[in-house]
């Protein structure tokens, strides 16, 4: 037993390969036989990734899933932003400059819009939830945007630490909602084109769910909404605590 | 040879990443400023400039094309080391304000690309 752990601990990555096939392997033998087919494998895949690292974490009481597990460390290296940010880049081999052109205006409007809109609302969350303080709310708000903006904005403007874990928190959930909720919504919200996909990848913002949702609904859209995404971490770092901080301890304060 | 394809794909990541990490340092805030982004643009123009002058070989496309479909598995592996748990023990707050604001952002998308078509229309008709 220890001489296959201690194997699998020294060959991390390439357990973390056989393990990641597997479950992708079980995900599309779900939607096949279980669910014909009216779930996409890859949901299933992506969804069964966040079961597991609930699972872990609720077993090791670790921050990093089923990287926490002995033997899986690998993980944190294929499931890692290098590995994250190569594969998506690799996937513009099939994007048209063209298509990109056409919708970059509609591109860069979006990403205005979904970090002020995600902000003011999540900061009218927080005051409606009893926060008063201008830090505080600014915080919460700059979640709302991501999981990276959040404690970026936190930091930079001196908030709790009770408060940078809960916009850590709020922008996790939006990665969770927005990779599970894309497949349903595609349809409704007209999610069946590069442009869209465009405008979809600025609102959202959040690289990681935008990439994952977009990968369950159709792969041919994921690099144009992966490439208005990627702007969307750092123009929320730039605006939440600057311009939008000031705007809150307009009112507040 | 295959690594040729990998080198230039790699070669766009690391141009995308560098503009990236200069963005960011010229707007002084401490992150990648869409180096990711970049990258992609890059990786497009070159591959088109490469293929008109018959540069890029099958061979190179399959090196590229196999982290292009490496990308699901990886995103599956990152699913699968999220800190999920200490999400939902952060209480409503959290809860609410990852998923109000993200049920807004979806219900304007319809809206901002109206926008664009119409814009297209329009420019297409004078």
């Amino acid at each position: 037993m220890n001489l296959i752990l201690d194997l699998c601990i020294k060959n991390g990555f390439i357990v973390a390969l056989l393990v990641t096939g597997l479950i992708v392997f079980l995900s599309s033998l779900l939607s096949d036989k279980l669910l014909k087919r009216k779930i996409p494998g890859t949901a299933i895949a992506i969804f069964m990734g966040l079961a597991l690292a609930y699972l872990a974490g609720s077993i090791t009481g670790g921050s990093k899933g089923i990287a926490d597990i002995v033997g899986l460390s690998g993980f944190t290296i294929l499931g890692g932003a290098m590995f994250r940010d190569f594969t998506i880049v690799s996937t513009a081999m099939g994007a048209s400059f063209v298509e990109v052109k056409k919708s970059g205006l509609a591109g860069v409007l979006s990403l205005f819009m979904g970090v002020i809109l995600a902000f003011t609302a999540g900061a009218i969350i927080a005051i409606t939830m009893g926060y008063t303080d201008v830090k505080s709310i600014t915080t919460i708000g700059a979640g709302a945007c991501t999981f990276i903006v959040g404690p970026v904005t936190g930091g930079a403007i001196g908030a709790s630490s009770e408060v940078i874990t809960i916009s850590i928190a709020a922008g996790v959930f939006k990665s969770i909602l927005v990779t599970i909720g894309t497949p349903l919504v595609a349809k409704s919200i007209g999610l069946d084109n590069p442009q869209t996909a465009m405008v979809y990848g600025g609102m959202m913002g959040t690289t990681s769910g935008v990439a994952a949702g977009l990968a369950a609904t159709d792969p041919k859209l994921v690099p144009y909404g992966a490439m208005t995404a990627t702007f969307y971490t750092g123009l929320g770092c730039l605006l939440c605590p600057s311009i939008l901080y000031f705007l809150v301890s307009l009112f507040f304060d | 040879m295959l690594v040729y394809g990998v080198a230039v794909l790699a070669a766009c990541f690391i141009a995308g990443q560098i503009i990236g990490e200069i963005l960011g340092r010229m707007l002084h805030i401490d992150a990648n400023v869409g180096g990711v982004g970049f990258g992609m643009l890059l990786l497009i123009l070159v591959n088109q400039w490469m293929h008109k002058r018959k540069w890029f070989t099958a061979e190179m496309d399959s090196g590229v094309n196999f982290w292009n479909k490496m990308y699901i598995p990886v995103i599956v592996a990152m699913s699968s080391i999220q800190n999920v748990k200490a999400a939902f023990s952060s209480g409503l707050i959290a809860i609410i304000a990852g998923i109000i604001p993200t049920i807004i952002c979806f219900l304007m998308i319809p809206a901002i690309s109206r926008i664009n078509r119409t814009k297209q229309q329009g420019t297409a008709g004078t």
